[in-house]
């Protein structure tokens, strides 16, 4: 391509060098000709060329007739804007400088939509035909899917070229003594080839795999599990790997770059759906049961169908299962979801918050448009002479206008490049904006062709935005206007300072917007680092056990959790101790059970439903969730008592309506319970849910193989790892030990979503902010330069400096007003968008309006004081004279 | 500048055809180079054809890239070099048919300037 451009250039300029000789030997040869007709040299000299013509004109006119005209105006154009810009580079620095920020902020946030919500899964093909697939509820609720189910729908589905089963499973890693956790996922065996990837080593997994009880302890590890822990052994396949105690043989090595499929992690390994039992946290074999739902999936459609044929499709096939099955499928559907609203990741999650960093970076390349518009505007009328003088030798004024478009793709060409950059080392900055958590964590930006592409289509429209105006200003200048100079008001504003004047105040109402927002979005995470979720965040610590793939049944694990409870207890500095089921603010969710309470009839058609815990005596007071009435369990409400339950304030509201419920009866899952106390409302998924009724059951009462255990300590949570895990060797070798966590890090984990918001915000506010006030500051500097021979001639007729200093200050202030007021009336209708960010702070919130106020004020006064000061150094007869 | 170019243009439009078969006719029997060109179309014509060089230039380039005439390099016996331009065979056997073009187009134009004569025309 450029060998191609060169050699064109090297024709062009070899053709003009012979057309060049060609008219001179024309000339010489007319010339000789009038010599031998008798006249002089000279006459003959100016006879050939009065005959000859205009050389120039003759030249391009010939030119022209070998084509490629617009290339070489183009060329032309670029060397002149090139040179324009150089000759002004304090201006071009700025020019590219704001551009950079707003084309790479823009680029930035394209390229994390692209790579965590489109395109999230690096090497996986045909992704534009993958959704995600999930079971429903009659009545629109969400749930897992049966393993069983899932092959109906493989086998009997048309129009899906895979249906993919995946489950998350967080699995104990052994090599040597050393246990580390590790996350990965049980998937169905055409996993990887429906994926489209090829193995770095080894293969994946085969048809067979998905069959037989444990029947294939087989493993793929990620490239990073391969590099990192086994040093990129190239003999790695047919090695065994211990897995949850269960020694695995690695059969692949997956490809690099392909991190798994689930948005904000990076899987280190993969099983085959045959070993679900050793990765379920329960234990239970869950492969021949219908009713046992634990899997979430993906669909690859076929060429050219759509998702609504597909989920027509599926919905069919579930339909009919619903009629085969109906005591295990009654009210079951499936739905599927496109990637970016994958409903079991973090895409979902992050969706919004990433919509709306889109729409604040379109307001932030708006600002820094306005801002380079301005510049090119104070630089226009400067070079109007130039413009005239162009005009009056006849150049085009379309040609002109092209050269003025030229000159704005040159800097956004420039900016761009640099946003790219800028972009290429923000890819990873989403993963650092989140709390630190002990998987990989991983959610990249992704720069691939289509963000080029939208970025270049950024580029073309900040141009036209910016150049545009510019442009067509300067084509409409008048050869007559050549000589007159213009001189442009400081106070009043007419003509271009008007239009400079309106961009200002449209960029100090963008910023107030985004300084709105982020002043919102910050004062809730404020409210949220304080807020109380209703249980302890200070002195508890936690941590959690699997005991079913380390040979324990549900006997040795009470047996063991009691003696471990008891060895907890004992330890010094430790206040109390208690098991549960989970914790607060976790991923791992609470069960959820039908209710029903006597004397309360529910709504026709409507089955209440509530949450419930399984905990341990002790658990209130460790978690420090205070008991308002009742009491607490003990160890003697065991399994061979009467089934109790402990409810929350709300519940008793919503089904006592207050009363006292001590001593009634709660019906759970068809089995009924006596309620024996009331224990405080508290959050118990996340800080946004609206309060809900939720119960306590006793862990003895309802055990499950999955447990965590709380401390209430003031040991730091080093120490007591090391403290705990003393404890666990000495009751058993082989349990894995897992790190102890404080409740107040459990807590912070779940405020990811207004993190990133808050940063995003605050960090392109912030440069929307810089933004405007160097477009104010630019603005009131042309103005005061502009109008030296009016602020001359005031001085001179009696005004003082602070009154000049007044006059520039106020003009400055009285545009960010205007821009106050209008963002202010944007911010009023449009800052309910962040409600889902915000907790317990309006989306009008007055002291975050005042304080976005105060600082827009500073702001606005900090960018005009020095133009004004230099209004004030203005020597009036200098001023006059010139 | 913009609208005297327009002008050349316009001309070069108007005469095109006409110039191409000019200089095709002339350059039949000899080789010659654009001066020797436009001095030969002039004396040919009585004096009353002058070819413009803006358009005479345009045109040869305009043939040359066609293929119809060939052009090289050579030494003149008054001194400069000259870039000599040759009918191509290709060339050659374009001016059969833009001889006839043109009869038929000075019968139309006659025909316009003058109908009874043209109608009685055999």
């Amino acid at each position: 391509m450029s060998w191609a451009f060169w050699n064109w250039g090297r024709r062009r300029s070899r053709r003009n060098r012979e057309l060049k000789e060609e008219i001179q030997s024309h000339l010489a040869l007319a010339e000789r000709d009038a010599l031998d007709s008798g006249r002089t040299q000279s006459e003959a000299r100016s006879a050939a060329r009065r005959e000859f013509g205009n050389r120039t004109l003759v030249e391009e006119a010939t030119r022209d007739s070998w084509g490629g005209r617009w290339l070489s105006d183009l060329l032309q154009d670029l060397r002149i804007g090139a040179r324009m810009l150089l000759r002004n580079p304090g201006f071009s620095l700025l020019a590219v400088l704001c551009l950079t920020l707003g084309i790479g902020a823009n680029a930035a946030v394209f390229s994390w939509i692209e790579g965590v919500l489109l395109r999230p899964y690096p090497l996986v093909a045909h992704q534009d035909r993958m959704s995600a697939l999930v079971g429903t509820l009659r009545g629109g609720d969400r749930d897992d899917m049966s393993w069983l189910d899932f092959q109906d729908l493989q086998r009997r589905s048309n129009l899906a070229d895979a249906v993919i089963a995946e489950k998350i499973a967080g699995a104990t890693l052994s090599i040597g003594d050393r246990a580390e956790k590790a996350m990965g996922s049980v998937v169905s065996a055409n996993y990887f080839s429906a994926l489209g990837l090829h193995m770095a080593l080894g293969r994946g997994f085969e048809p067979e795999e998905n069959t037989g009880r444990n029947a294939h302890p087989v493993v793929v590890i990620s490239y990073q599990l391969w590099q990192e822990r086994y040093h990129g052994d190239p003999a790695i396949i047919g090695k065994t790997q211990r897995l949850n105690n269960v020694p695995h043989t690695i059969i692949g090595v997956a490809p690099q770059g392909f991190y798994g499929t689930f948005v904000g992690y990076a899987w280190q390994f993969w099983v085959p759906i045959s070993m679900q039992q050793t990765f379920d946290y329960s234990g239970a074999y869950k492969l021949e049961d219908r009713g046992a739902r634990w899997i979430e999936g993906f669909v690859v459609a076929r060429p050219g169908v759509s998702r609504q044929q597909l989920q027509q499709e599926l919905s069919a096939i579930a339909a009919r299962l619903e009629a085969e099955y109906p005591e295990t499928n009654r009210g079951r559907g499936v739905q599927l979801y496109p990637l970016w609203e994958t409903p079991f990741n973090n895409a979902g999650a992050l969706g919004p918050t990433l919509v709306i960093a889109l729409s604040i970076v379109m307001f932030v390349l708006l600002i820094a448009c306005a801002n380079v518009g301005n510049l090119l505007l104070v630089r226009a009328s400067s070079r109007r002479h130039e413009m005239t003088l162009r005009l009056a030798l006849g150049a085009g004024r379309a040609r002109l206008l092209k050269q003025v478009i030229t000159e704005g793709l040159i800097l956004s060409g420039l900016a761009a490049a640099a946003g790219l950059v800028l972009a290429w080392w923000c890819r990873n900055l989403l993963v650092h904006l989140l709390p630190p958590r002990g998987t990989p964590f991983r959610l990249a930006g992704q720069l691939d062709w289509r963000v080029f592409a939208l970025t270049a289509g950024v580029c073309i429209f900040a141009t036209v935005l910016f150049a545009l105006v510019p442009a067509l200003q300067s084509s409409r200048a008048q050869i007559t206007d050549a000589l007159r100079s213009e001189s442009s008001g400081v106070v009043g504003g007419r003509g271009k300072t008007w239009f400079r004047s309106t961009l200002v105040v449209v960029q100090v109402s963008l910023s107030f917007l985004l300084l709105v927002g982020a002043g919102l979005v910050l004062r809730s995470l404020n409210r949220l680092r304080t807020a109380s979720p209703g249980f302890s965040t200070a002195q508890v610590v936690t941590t959690s056990f699997t005991f079913a793939p380390f040979g324990y049944d549900a006997a040795r694990a009470r047996n063991f959790e009691d003696d471990l409870l008891a060895r907890v207890q004992a330890l010094p500095g430790v206040e109390s101790a208690s098991w549960s089921r989970s914790v607060p603010f976790t991923f791992l969710s609470y069960s959820s059970a039908p209710i029903a309470v006597d004397g309360y009839q529910p709504p026709r058609d409507q089955q209440p439903t509530a949450n419930f815990s399984e905990v341990s005596p002790g658990y209130f007071s460790t978690m420090g969730i205070p008991l308002l009435s009742g009491r607490d369990f003990t160890r003697s409400d065991d399994e061979n008592a009467q089934p109790v339950a402990i409810v929350n304030e709300l519940m008793v509201q919503k089904y006592w309506r207050g009363a006292d419920p001590i001593g009634q009866r709660l019906q759970s899952n068809g089995k009924w319970l006596q309620v024996i106390g009331v224990a405080r409302l508290s959050k118990y998924f996340n800080f946004m849910e609206a309060p809900q009724a939720f119960f306590y059951v006793p862990l003895r009462q309802n055990f499950g193989m999955l447990a965590s255990l709380e401390i209430r300590t003031a040991t730091p949570p080093q120490a007591m790892t090391t403290l705990l895990a003393r404890e666990i060797r000495a009751l058993d070798q082989s349990l894995p030990v897992y790190e102890a966590i404080p409740m107040r890090e459990v807590v912070n984990r779940s405020m990811a979503a207004p993190q990133v918001a808050v940063t995003l915000l605050t960090v392109f506010g912030s440069l929307a902010l810089v933004l405007s006030a160097i477009g104010l500051y630019a603005v009131m500097s042309y103005a005061v330069s502009q109008g030296t021979r009016e602020l001359g001639l005031r001085m001179a007729l009696g005004a003082r400096a602070p009154d000049l200093l007044r006059m520039v200050v106020g003009r400055g202030l009285a545009l960010t007003g205007g821009g106050v007021v209008l963002g202010a009336a944007a911010a009023f209708g449009s800052t309910r968008l962040l409600g889902y960010l915000l907790y317990q702070v309006s989306p009008r919130d007055p002291f975050v309006f005042g304080a976005a106020f105060a600082v827009m004020t500073i702001v606005a006064l900090v960018s005009t004081i020095l133009p004004a000061w230099r209004a004030t150094r203005i020597d009036p007869v200098r001023a006059l004279q010139s | 500048m913009a609208a005297r170019k327009s002008q050349y243009q316009d001309r070069i439009q108007i005469l095109q055809g006409t110039l191409d078969m000019l200089i095709l006719q002339t350059l039949q029997w000899a080789p010659r180079h654009g001066y020797a060109l436009s001095k030969a179309i002039r004396t040919n014509s009585g004096e009353i054809i002058r070819v413009d060089t803006g358009s005479l230039y345009p045109a040869l380039r305009r043939l040359e890239r066609k293929g119809w005439i060939a052009a090289e390099w050579k030494a003149s016996d008054q001194g400069p070099r000259v870039r000599v331009y040759r009918l191509t065979r290709i060339g050659r056997r374009q001016l059969i048919p833009q001889r006839s073009h043109w009869k038929h187009l000075t019968a139309a134009i006659a025909g316009i300037l003058d109908p009874a004569n043209a109608r009685s025309a055999p």
